[in-house]
This record gives structure tokens, C-alpha cells and sequence, in this order.
């Protein structure tokens, strides 16, 4: 009889890469449905568009990279990427903006950089910063939520404005993007930036129609959705509560203090966490784990200083939000986080 | 960080960073109770089965033994001796497979026992404290014991070390899954491993024994707690279930909230630990004058019929239990020794029961799968969780493929138990604990290496040092030599006196000249001959006129 013969450990949790971007994938799913509730059916098609660019591009770069494509596939990594590329631009962009997205994502961001867990940046952010630096007009323009519209598209009239830009009968993104009340509709944290620069306080603009509730019509129950899903990745022990809850804190207490120093100039922490992508930003983007640090001690660092740029962004910068900016000027810093929060190794005089 | 002794008898547990909770698994093995099985036809005892030397052989084949006898005599080195297990007939002493992951030889002898049992003559020291700690470190040492619950490490040796010690620490953690060897030894046998405990503690002069058991063994813990009652020199601190909490290392740091310093040993920081088994085997080494003949083995995994602990003599083929257990393989055969986490895979089952088989594991496919395609690792940081030891394992697996092993050394690599915690939760299946043994081996063989070269350098600059230094020496020679001729010839000028060689030469040149003088006419034909072979010439000559008489070959001779 001829043994089996291995090397130590023999035991194995059994749960593999895949199992963990599958975890990913279904903890998003509350998010996608509330976001296909209030922004309609666009999402899905960006959602399938972003899939099939993803296994496409995916496939031919393992190709010409000479690694097997299939088992590479099989890990699901490009599916996430794609997945949250998707769910973070406007669900009536043309079909080509994902495209063009995703695949820059996954050829540039992670396989020119060596495939999966070489890449220093997050994919999914590299093609979002893309996007949005070259198409910033289809980039913007998110539709107001469907409770404050008058224009509800059926399924039919959605994929022909995502594949012609413009609606069966003729109206274009700019023009579904009309209110009830006649004016375009910006997403609350888009009408914050542009009122205060305006000249208007914080209360004149938060007693717009988007603002209705906490943090704003939609928006605020798409956040309440992510960190749900957020919680299901803690529960399953997929991500650890560090790099979340370093976001959330990193937005919510430099906002705290500049509300309280000035409340009709900055938005409170609440609004600021269940604003634009907070959530999904706190719990799917900043926990990647190729691209984030890795000791707890650097993840709690890399969090904070995620959710602070996320806060500056917001309240100094150029932009309504910052998430893309400050997760890809987080990636950067982490070499320098992991060098410096390594832990004291056993025996080597730290504490018990 | 020693002065935290109010705490640890306060009884803290203290914590250590990862761990993992593998499923247990420890039935059906551990509901069973400690069983005999039938003697083996052979015996293996390989010489050398723990750290340390082989001893020198005692026996030689086709001698008769005796139960407990011992076979071998320890060297002057670490050594310890093995005993016959049974009474027996030595029927070969020669090279076997020994319980190694690559099945490596071992100079074994080969027993076939006789069933009957005779003991040799027990010398027990029942009364032990009337013996002092020499003659009962050296009765254990005698009695071949060994560390039985880990690496071996001869417990005599252990046991020597002077220096005071705050606590004794008594494992019996047994967190590995399946295992359940020590488990069944602490229901069944607290007793008598208490008393090897009490003489530990007169051994080693310590005043408390704290005795560490896992959570997840009501029954055993009930037993100890049980026979403590008794005595006040003894805690019992129940850690709670997590892998790998039994580690020396982790078990120290759960007790007393000290971190053994690397490179260094629990004795640096107070603390002796010695495992249940071994404090059993000391037990009957004293009091009952036995030597270590036996020890508990778990017979587990889904490939056998019948689970269970048993008594197994050393040197027992792991066939002979595989074949008691009822051991019926499917399509992949396994034979782990050790448990599923820190075990080798045996390659054959020739091989005999040493002095540190704890656990023989026989699974399914489908219980253990074995591990799938390594994939890429995407840094998680799960492995780096789950380290006791705080390391990183992401960054020594990329340094260890990397090959850079400055490195790997910079980041304690050493300081790696080979728990295997990081390979149980990496996603990727990458077998870290393989990467780390590979590079630890290679560094130090080049460490070995470095060593020889530097030793090969040394020698080689001396030799080219004492060259050159012969070489100064002989010009230095040269040199006064010269300057001393220099200086005499000086001086013979000085003193106006004839140089000798010149005048030497001035001789020669005289006698030559009245030579040529005297014998011109007849050495005319040989101008170019020396003065004193021409006058030879002239007298040979000079004599053959004279004689008239002397023939043509004498002539001859005296001219050549």
C-alpha cells in the first residue's frame, strides 16, 4: 500500500479566497436592492455590463499573461471589482463609461501589476478615479431618488438610454434629472457643495426635498443597507471590524468637532456617515484585503486616515465626496502602515 | 516582569494574540477507556529516539532479556538508554525505518518477545524523599524518560538545571484535535501523576505546581481536582479551548503572563514545565522502579474500526496497532503520527512506536481533504490573525519564495513553532508551516556553511601569514649574513690585511703559473687541462719512460 504523504497542518477551515469574495458578493446585496429601489433599474445593467467586461478582460489579460484563466476566474476577485465598480457610478451612465471602467480596472490596476494580490491599488477605485476624472459630466450625473421623481423608467427605457443616451421618447439623462419642482436634482452631498459655495447656509439646503429624513431621501437607507450587509462580513468573520469602524470614526469626529465650531458651514458627523458611499466604502472598498493593511494596529490607522481624507474631501475639496481619492491615498501610505505597526513578536520583550 | 507572582495566584488566565478553534474531534476516541493490546511478534527500538545521542549497546544479537533491562548506556553526551519492553530474545541489531517524515534509518534492536514477562530486578525508591536529588535525577535519567509530550527533550536534563524556580507547570492541555492520550491518563491515572509530580517538585526544590488543563475535559479536570483535594502544593488552572494554547510558549504566557525570551528557555523566566505523561512515567520510574517501557497512544480517525487509547510498549510497529485498531483505508491512505495540526504523514508502517508518539490518526478523505492548489495570496492578513507568536506569515511566505533570508531572519522567522495556525485559515491554501521549515533548514545550512568557510579562511590567511613571515625571517637572515661579510671584509681592509678569498685565488694562480713552468714541454699537446691533471699526465709519463716495461692498458687507464 502506498501512503499519502503531506506536510503538517493536515486540517484545513476549508474556506477559500473564493468563499470570501462570495461573502462579499452576497453581503452587497441588500445594498443593490435598495439602490435598484431608488435609482431604478439602471443598476442592473451597469451591474451586468461591469460582470461581463470583468470575466472578458480578465480572461484575455490571464491569457496573455500564460496563467490559467479558468482557475483564476474561479477565485471571484474580478467579479467583486466589478461588482463595486458598478454599484458606485450613476445608473443611467452610457454603457461605455463601464466599460471603459472596468476594464481599466482590471487590466491596468490588477493585472498589469501581477494579478491578484500584487495590485497595491484597489481596482474597483483605480477605474472609479478614471471615470471620473475623464467623464466627469456622466460621472455626476446621478438621478434624483425615485420618490422625488417624476420620470419612473421601465426596464426598456433604461437600457435605451444607458446604450443610446437618451430615452425611447427622447429625453435625455440631463433632463430625467428634473425634479418635480423643475430643478436638477443633485444627489445630497453634490447639493451641499455646489449651495455653499452659492453662498447658502447649511439649513437653507438641507431643508431641500433632498434632504428629507436623516441624511437624505434614498441615500440614507442605500448606507443603512451597506453597513447591514457590512455587519453580515463582521459576523462571518470576513473582514475584521477594524478598517470600518477606523472609517466611520475617521469621517465622524473631525465632523463633529467642525459642526459644533460651525454648524451652518459643516455637515453633521450622522449626515457625513450615512452620506454618498461612507458605508460601502467602510465595510466592501477600504476592507479590501490585497490593498489594505494587514496588522490590526495598521488596519485601525489605515481606517482613520481613510475616513479623515473622506471627511476633507467633503467639506475642503473640489469634489461632493471623496471616497475613491482616499481609499487610492490610503493604498499608498500602507507599505509605510505595515512597516511601522509590525507587532512585537513573541519573546521579544512586548507585554502579554 | 517576574514580579507578577500575586497575579498568578490570584489565578489570572491570560491570553495569548490568535489561535484558532478546529473542530475537536476528540471522540470517539477519548469515551473509551485505556486499553492493552495483544504483544507484538517484533520489537524496534531505535538507539537514538529523542533529542540527544544514541547510548553504547549493551546487547548483542541472540542475547536473552529481561523486561526493563537496559539495552544501551548512555555516552557522555545527552544521551539516554532504552530498556527491553518485554522480556525477549535480541534477534537483529541493524539499521531500521524510524518514525521520521522521510522515513529516515535508524540503528535499531530488534526484539522478539518471549510472552513471559520476567522482570528484571526493580530498585524502587518509594520513600523519595530520603533520597536527594542527585541520585533521583539519575534514576530518571537511568530510566530513559524523556519529554512525552513534544520534541523529546531527556528530562534528567531538564531536571539538572540549578537555578530557583517560581513555578513548576504541569501540561496537560493536549489542544491538538484527536488527541486525547494525556486525557485519559489524567481520568484514569491522576493519582499516581500527582505523586511524579510531588517528586518534580522535591527534585527541583520548586514550592508550587500549577496543573493546566484545556476546558473541553470536564472529566479529567473533575479527576485532578479530585486528587489535589490533598495536597496545598498544587493549582489547577483550566485554560480555555484554543489551539494552540498547549505550546510551552502559549501555555506559560496563559499562566503567568510572561513571554519565554527568544532563544532563551522557561527556566530564564522562572518556570519549569514538564508534561502529565512524563510526570506519570516519573512516577513509576521512583516509586516502582520501573523504566519507561510504555506510554498512552491515541488510536483515532474514521479509517479505524476500533478508536480508542491504548497502552503501547515502545518499539511496538505502528502495523501491529494499525491492525488492533481495525484500520480499513479508503482510496487515500493515511497514517498521521501526531495529530492533524503539527503531525508527519509516515510513509510506511514499518516503523515503531518512540518515546514522543502521542497520537497515531488515521482519517478519511473526507475528513481530512487534502489540501487543494496552492492560489495566489491576496494579504489578508488572516494568517497574521490567527499567529501566536505575532509574526507576519504573508511576509515571510513572500520572503521565503523570495529566498531572501537576511530577511526572514530580521522578522523572527525563528521564532516560528510550526503550529500551522496560519496554513488552517489561509484562503489561498498556501502551505506557510512547508515554506518556513524549507527556509529555516536552508538558513541554517548556510549558517553551517558560513562557518566551515570562515574556519577553511582562517586557516588559509594563517598559512599565508606564516609564509610570509618565513619569507621575512629568510631575507632577514640574508640580509645580516651579507651585511656581516660586508662588515668583515671592512674590516680586513681596515686592518690592511689580504682579503682571504683574493688571496686564496693568488695561490692557485701562482702554482699554476710555476706549474705550466716546470712541465711545459710535455703537456704542450693538452694546453686547456688543470695544472694538477697535467702534472699527473707528466708523471704517468715520466714513469712509463722509466719502466719501458708497462703494457698499452695501463697506459690507457691513466691517461682517461
Amino acid at each position: 500500500m502506498s501512503f499519502f504523504i503531506a506536510s503538517s497542518p493536515h486540517e484545513h477551515n476549508r474556506r477559500q479566497t473564493s468563499d470570501v469574495m462570495r461573502w462579499v458578493l452576497l453581503a452587497a446585496i441588500p445594498g443593490v436592492l435598495v439602490q435598484l429601489f431608488f435609482f431604478g433599474w439602471g443598476v442592473l445593467f451597469q451591474l451586468l455590463l461591469a460582470i461581463v467586461t470583468a470575466w472578458a478582460t480578465e480572461a484575455i489579460a490571464l491569457q496573455t499573461r500564460n496563467r490559467p484563466a479558468l482557475a483564476s476566474l474561479k477565485d471571484n476577485s474580478a467579479l467583486v471589482t466589478a461588482v463595486l465598480l458598478a454599484i458606485s457610478i450613476p445608473p443611467l451612465a452610457p454603457w461605455w463609461v463601464i466599460v471603459i471602467g472596468v476594464a481599466f480596472a482590471i487590466i491596468v490596476a490588477k493585472q498589469v501589476y501581477g494579478g491578484l494580490g500584487q495590485n497595491i491599488f484597489n481596482p474597483a477605485m483605480v477605474g472609479y478615479v478614471l471615470l471620473l476624472v475623464s467623464f466627469p459630466v456622466q460621472m455626476t450625473s446621478w438621478l434624483p431618488p425615485a420618490t422625488l421623481s417624476d420620470n419612473d423608467l421601465s426596464l426598456w427605457q433604461t437600457l435605451h438610454v444607458i446604450v443610446f443616451e437618451y430615452t425611447p421618447s427622447g429625453f435625455s439623462v440631463e433632463q430625467l434629472r428634473t425634479g418635480i419642482d423643475g430643478v436638477t436634482m443633485a444627489t445630497p452631498l453634490d447639493t451641499v457643495k455646489t449651495g455653499l459655495t452659492q453662498g447658502y447656509t447649511l439649513s437653507e439646503l438641507t431643508a431641500k426635498s433632498v434632504f428629507q429624513g436623516i441624511a437624505g431621501v434614498g441615500w440614507q437607507w442605500v448606507n443603512v443597507a451597506y453597513l447591514v450587509g457590512g455587519l453580515v462580513l463582521l459576523q462571518q468573520r470576513i473582514i475584521s471590524w477594524h478598517i470600518p469602524l477606523g472609517v466611520i470614526v475617521g469621517v465622524a469626529a473631525p465632523a463633529l468637532i467642525a459642526h459644533s465650531i460651525s454648524p451652518d458651514q459643516m455637515l453633521g458627523p450622522v449626515t457625513h456617515v450615512l452620506s454618498g458611499a461612507t458605508m460601502l466604502g467602510a465595510f466592501f472598498i477600504a476592507t479590501d484585503p490585497v490593498s489594505a493593511a494587514t496588522s490590526n494596529k495598521g488596519r485601525w490607522i489605515f481606517g482613520l486616515l481613510i475616513g479623515l481624507l473622506v471627511w476633507l474631501i467633503r467639506s475642503f475639496g473640489g469634489y461632493p465626496d471623496g471616497m475613491a481619492f482616499a481609499v487610492l491615498l490610503a493604498n499608498l501610505c500602507v507599505p509605510i502602515i505595515d512597516r511601522y505597526t509590525r507587532p512585537t513578536v513573541y519573546g521579544h520583550g512586548g507585554s502579554a | 516582569m517576574r514580579g507578577n507572582i500575586s497575579d498568578i495566584e490570584a489565578g489570572v488566565i491570560w491570553t495569548f494574540p490568535g489561535g484558532i478553534h478546529p473542530p475537536e474531534r476528540k471522540q470517539p476516541a477519548s469515551d473509551k477507556p485505556l486499553r492493552r493490546i495483544a504483544l507484538p511478534q517484533q520489537l524496534v527500538l531505535p538507539l537514538r529516539q529523542h533529542i540527544g545521542q544514541a547510548g553504547d549497546l549493551l546487547v548483542a544479537e541472540g542475547d536473552r532479556v529481561l523486561k526493563g533491562q537496559a539495552l544501551t548506556k548512555p555516552g557522555l553526551t545527552n544521551g539516554l538508554p532504552v530498556h527491553a519492553p518485554t522480556s525477549a530474545t535480541v534477534i537483529a541489531i541493524e539499521p531500521r525505518a524510524t518514525a521520521h517524515p522521510s522515513g529516515l534509518s535508524e540503528l535499531s534492536i530488534v526484539l522478539s518477545p518471549d510472552g513471559e514477562e520476567r522482570w528484571i530486578e526493580k530498585k524502587p525508591l518509594a520513600d523519595f524523599r530520603q533520597h536527594d536529588r542527585a541520585e533521583l535525577i539519575a534514576t530518571i535519567k537511568a530510566a530513559g524518560i524523556a519529554g512525552l509530550g513534544g520534541a523529546g527533550f531527556p528530562t534528567a536534563q531538564k531536571l539538572a538545571q540549578q537555578k530557583p524556580l517560581d513555578y513548576l507547570i504541569i501540561n496537560g492541555v493536549e489542544c491538538e484535535p484527536y488527541i486525547c492520550a494525556d486525557d485519559r491518563l489524567m481520568r484514569e491515572h491522576a493519582e499516581e501523576i500527582l505523586t511524579g509530580v510531588d517528586i518534580l517538585l522535591h527534585i527541583t526544590g520548586i514550592e508550587k505546581a500549577l496543573i493546566a488543563i484545556e476546558d473541553n475535559k470536564p472529566e479529567a479536570i473533575q479527576a485532578m481536582r479530585d486528587a489535589i483535594a490533598e495536597r496545598s502544593q498544587f493549582a489547577l488552572r483550566i485554560v480555555p479551548t484554543k489551539y494552540p494554547s498547549g505550546g510551552e510558549k502559549q501555555l506559560i504566557q496563559l499562566l503567568t503572563g510572561r513571554q519565554v525570551p527568544s532563544k532563551g528557555l522557561p527556566m530564564d523566566i522562572g518556570l519549569l514545565m514538564q508534561n502529565v505523561g512524563t510526570a506519570f512515567a516519573v512516577k513509576r520510574a521512583i516509586i516502582d522502579g520501573e523504566p519507561l517501557l510504555e506510554r498512552v497512544v491515541t488510536l483515532t480517525g474514521e479509517a479505524l474500526q476500533q478508536p480508542g487509547c491504548v497502552w503501547a510498549l515502545l518499539g511496538t510497529p505502528i502495523a501491529h496497532l494499525m491492525e488492533q485498531a481495525g484500520f480499513t483505508p479508503d482510496n487515500l491512505p493515511r497514517v498521521i503520527m501526531g495529530g492533524p495540526m503539527m503531525g508527519f504523514t509516515l510513509p510506511a508502517l514499518d516503523v515503531p512506536v518512540v518515546k514522543t508518539t502521542n497520537c497515531l490518526l488515521a482519517p478519511t478523505e473526507k475528513e481530512l481533504p487534502p489540501t487543494r492548489q496552492e492560489l495566489a495570496c491576496i494579504r489578508c492578513g488572516a494568517c497574521a490573525d490567527v499567529c501566536p507568536a505575532s509574526l507576519q506569515p504573508q511576509q515571510l511566505q513572500w520572503l521565503a519564495k523570495a529566498k531572501d533570508y537576511d530577511a526572514l531572519e530580521q522578522q523572527q522567522l525563528f521564532d516560528c513553532i510550526e503550529c500551522g495556525a496560519c496554513a488552517y485559515v489561509c484562503p489561498s491554501e498556501i502551505p506557510l508551516v512547508h515554506y518556513y521549515r524549507k527556509a529555516k533548514a536552508e538558513i541554517k545550512n548556510i549558517a553551517r556553511e558560513k562557518a566551515k568557510a570562515e574556519i577553511a579562511r582562517e586557516r588559509f590567511e594563517a598559512r599565508q601569514q606564516r609564509l610570509e613571515r618565513e619569507k621575512e625571517e629568510r631575507l632577514e637572515r640574508h640580509r645580516k649574513a651579507a651585511e656581516a661579510r660586508q662588515k668583515a671584509k671592512q674590516e680586513a681592509q681596515q686592518s690592511g690585511a689580504e682579503d682571504p678569498v683574493q688571496a686564496a685565488l693568488e695561490r692557485v694562480k701562482r702554482k699554476k703559473a710555476e706549474a705550466a713552468n716546470a712541465e711545459a714541454p710535455a703537456t704542450n699537446d693538452k694546453p686547456q687541462k688543470s695544472a694538477a691533471v697535467a702534472a699527473a699526465i707528466a708523471r704517468a709519463k715520466a714513469k712509463k719512460a722509466k719502466q719501458q716495461a708497462a703494457d698499452a692498458a695501463d697506459n690507457e687507464k691513466d691517461e682517461s
